[in-house]
């Protein structure tokens, strides 16, 4: 029964996480098993292993993928067009490969030798095949580049932290060596402290008032995208910025009128015909 | 005693392996969840249970199993005393020890649990809750891990983390449920192809170069096949009558398949499919298209797929004239058959819950007709049908 060494990871100034979500991390770092980390968009996933570095001390790489990214693309690449322009311009560096050869993503992080957090974003966007394609590597922490014939190994195995957005279905292969962490949208109480944390000024009345709407505006029914604690943030930096007294937003409210800058929560006009008509025919009282 | 919560989880369809059974164990082992029963509760789900659609099930499996490990015939009561006190030392503050003292010193304690549990089992029936009730009592207390005593805790600290997994607020997640447009998006992406198919008719410039550097500057052409969306759904939705209840869930299945096929038609029947289906749905159908013509337009490479409940008379499927709408010559069934036989990839989604179709014979009509390719308005159900037609 060894106790845990390393620092852990808690709720920080900026960020706050629930406690399962501060187990969950604790024991992908625990373990070395990389961390999967699901909920709907704007729920600080990706702040999240910002924050992981920060609080265990370690540099993060980020590794942002796309609908055209390749597995191989993280590991390493061959430049073969720089190594055909070398040789027609007869480049002594042409006849060592390894010049050519561009480090991934992960290559970086292995080589981090006090460790670091990886942070693998949005891989559902990628082909379906590409978290199998990664098996092996975040498995063992170590690939074979064919080009110079060498085995590239982690010094440290870094924290891998992988986000996903549900677009696609991973492979159960590779669920099986993650742990999972879906991050719910957060309630009232645990809003109101998230907003603190990022506006400790905000006057009390203002936060409720305005909390009190932005989950209204979440309880129209139909809406395309509902907004989340990201635009939640960036509405309330707008209000702060306009210095909106405690009152204006009730006054909104009970004129029945869409509150001011919505844009920043609504971002679709059929949403924000719906939610004019819904606030047009019930008003914001709950 | 974790095994049972792992083949717990299996038989309740969490699907759970070795190998991550192996890394909860190891975390456990390393101190991950502290002896707290709310992060030893997250901690087993963030490892053994890698989907939010099966947390629910996970929740009340765990909550099944958490209860019959703290019974009192489990190891709960049984633990090691050695093994109790060695953490227990590091958990007492001094305040505590005093208070253990008190009651007589550690053993004593122990023993007065025990009989405690034993009285409160008697007067709860074993029930998960008789923890809190105790709000004064030294147990009370103290929480509860099924592998040990953990110690140091507010009184309602126990009832609350029971409440984690009581709460069940992963219930929307599963997939055994109805479902809203996002998860239905999610199960139909599942029927495009992500893969390349066709002839190698597309000139591959990043091959072509790497392939030509390769052969240290000698050209070497490379090609690869197109990349194409190429799912085609014909969808046939059932209207009016005992489907009005189900509209709303049709259309949110047809706002959601929209987008995600480069061929999608529509067309809608009621009840059964007979020698014409519209296209139109307002108060006055429009778009008025022959049964054959839509087998001759539609190539066989569409994938058909209905949405209806089933619920008729049996005759509307199975005699000529049967339908309740107007005269028809041939029956139901064999408009059903042929269209099975120019589409052979056809899947019926059916948003009457799965346990009510064996009460409605026309269910089990259309589902014999569908040759069993009949699933449920779920998530599950939706995966199924997605691959079935993937075939």
């Amino acid at each position: 029964m060894c106790a845990m060494q390393s620092p852990r990871f808690e709720s920080t100034a900026r960020y706050i996480a629930g406690e399962d979500l501060a187990v969950a991390v604790n024991a992908a770092v625990a373990l070395e098993r990389p961390l999967l980390v699901k909920g709907e968009p704007g729920t600080g996933k990706t702040v999240l292993a910002e924050e992981v570095a920060g609080s265990l001390g370690l540099p993060l790489l980020t590794w942002h993928v796309k609908s055209t990214t390749k597995a191989q693309q993280g590991l390493y690449e061959y430049d073969a067009v720089a190594r055909l322009r070398d040789s027609q311009l007869g480049v002594d560096a042409v006849h060592d490969i390894g010049n050519y050869i561009v480090k991934g993503k992960m290559w970086e992080a292995f080589e981090k030798e006090g460790g670091c957090v990886l942070l693998i974003d949005e891989i559902d966007k990628a082909d379906i095949e590409f978290p199998n394609d990664l098996l092996q590597e975040l498995d063992r922490m170590e690939f074979f580049v064919y080009e110079t014939k060498e085995v590239v190994r982690a010094v440290k195995r870094p924290v891998v932290i992988i986000t996903s957005n549900n677009e696609k279905e991973l492979p159960d292969a590779f669920l099986r060596r993650c742990f999972f962490h879906y991050i719910q949208f957060p309630d009232g109480a645990t809003m109101a402290s998230i907003v603190k944390a990022h506006y400790p000024d905000l006057h009390k009345e203002v936060l409720n008032e305005a909390l009190g709407m932005f989950f209204g505006i979440r309880s129209v029914p139909n809406l395309k995208k509902r907004p989340s604690t990201s635009e939640l943030l960036d509405w309330i930096r707008l209000l702060v910025i306009e210095h909106v007294k405690p009152g204006d937003l009730e006054e909104k409210a009970k004129a029945s009128s869409v509150p001011p800058f919505v844009g920043s929560m609504v971002k679709n006009e059929q949403d924000m015909e719906r939610l004019a008509q819904w606030v047009g025919s019930r008003g914001w009282q709950r | 005693m974790f095994l049972e919560l792992f083949y717990g989880l299996r038989e309740y369809g969490v699907s759970v392996t070795l190998q991550e059974y192996f890394a909860f164990i190891r975390a456990v082992e390393m101190g991950v969840a502290e002896f707290d029963l709310d992060k030893f509760y997250y901690l087993a789900r963030a490892s053994l249970c890698s989907d939010e659609r099966h947390i629910d099930r996970f929740d009340r499996v765990f909550a099944a199993w958490i209860e019959r490990a703290q019974a009192l015939k489990d190891p709960l009561v049984e633990v090691d005393e050695d093994w109790l006190k060695s953490i227990g030392g590091r958990h007492f503050t001094e305040e505590e020890k005093r208070l253990i003292e008190e009651m007589g010193g550690f053993a004593e304690l122990m023993k007065t649990l025990q009989e405690r549990l034993k009285e409160q089992e008697g007067r709860h029936e074993g029930g998960s809750k008789w923890m809190g009730t105790r709000g004064t009592s030294p147990f009370g207390a103290y929480g509860y891990n099924p592998s040990g005593v953990r110690v140091g805790q507010d009184s309602s600290r126990h009832r609350r983390a029971a409440k984690v997994w009581d709460k069940r607020s992963f219930r929307d997640f599963d997939d055994g449920v109805e479902i809203g447009t996002r998860q239905m998006k999610l199960a139909l992406r599942r029927l495009r192809r992500f893969t390349r198919e066709g002839a190698q008719d597309e000139l591959d410039l990043d091959g072509t170069i790497a392939n030509t550097a390769r052969n240290a500057g000698f050209l070497e052409i490379a090609h690869r096949p197109e990349r194409k969306n190429r799912v085609k759904v014909l969808l046939l939705l059932d209207v009016g009558g005992s489907m009005d209840d189900h509209v709303d869930l049709v259309q949110q299945l047809f706002s959601a398949a929209r987008s995600e096929f480069s061929q999608l038609e529509t067309f809608y029947f009621h009840n059964c499919v007979y020698e014409r289906v519209w296209r139109g749905n307002g108060i006055h159908r429009t778009g008025m298209t022959s049964t054959d013509e839509l087998i001759r337009t539609y190539g066989q490479d569409y994938r058909v797929v209905f949405v209806g409940d089933a619920s008729m008379s049996p005759y509307e499927i199975t005699e000529s004239g049967g339908s309740v709408e107007h005269w028809n010559e041939v029956a139901g069934s064999v408009w059903m058959q042929k269209i099975l036989r120019r589409w052979e990839r056809a899947a019926w989604i059916n948003p009457v819950p799965e346990q009510n179709w064996r009460y409605t014979p026309s269910i089990g009509l259309i589902f014999r007709l569908m040759n069993a390719r009949m699933m449920p308005l779920t998530l599950a159900g939706l995966d199924a049908a997605t691959a079935e037609l993937r075939k």
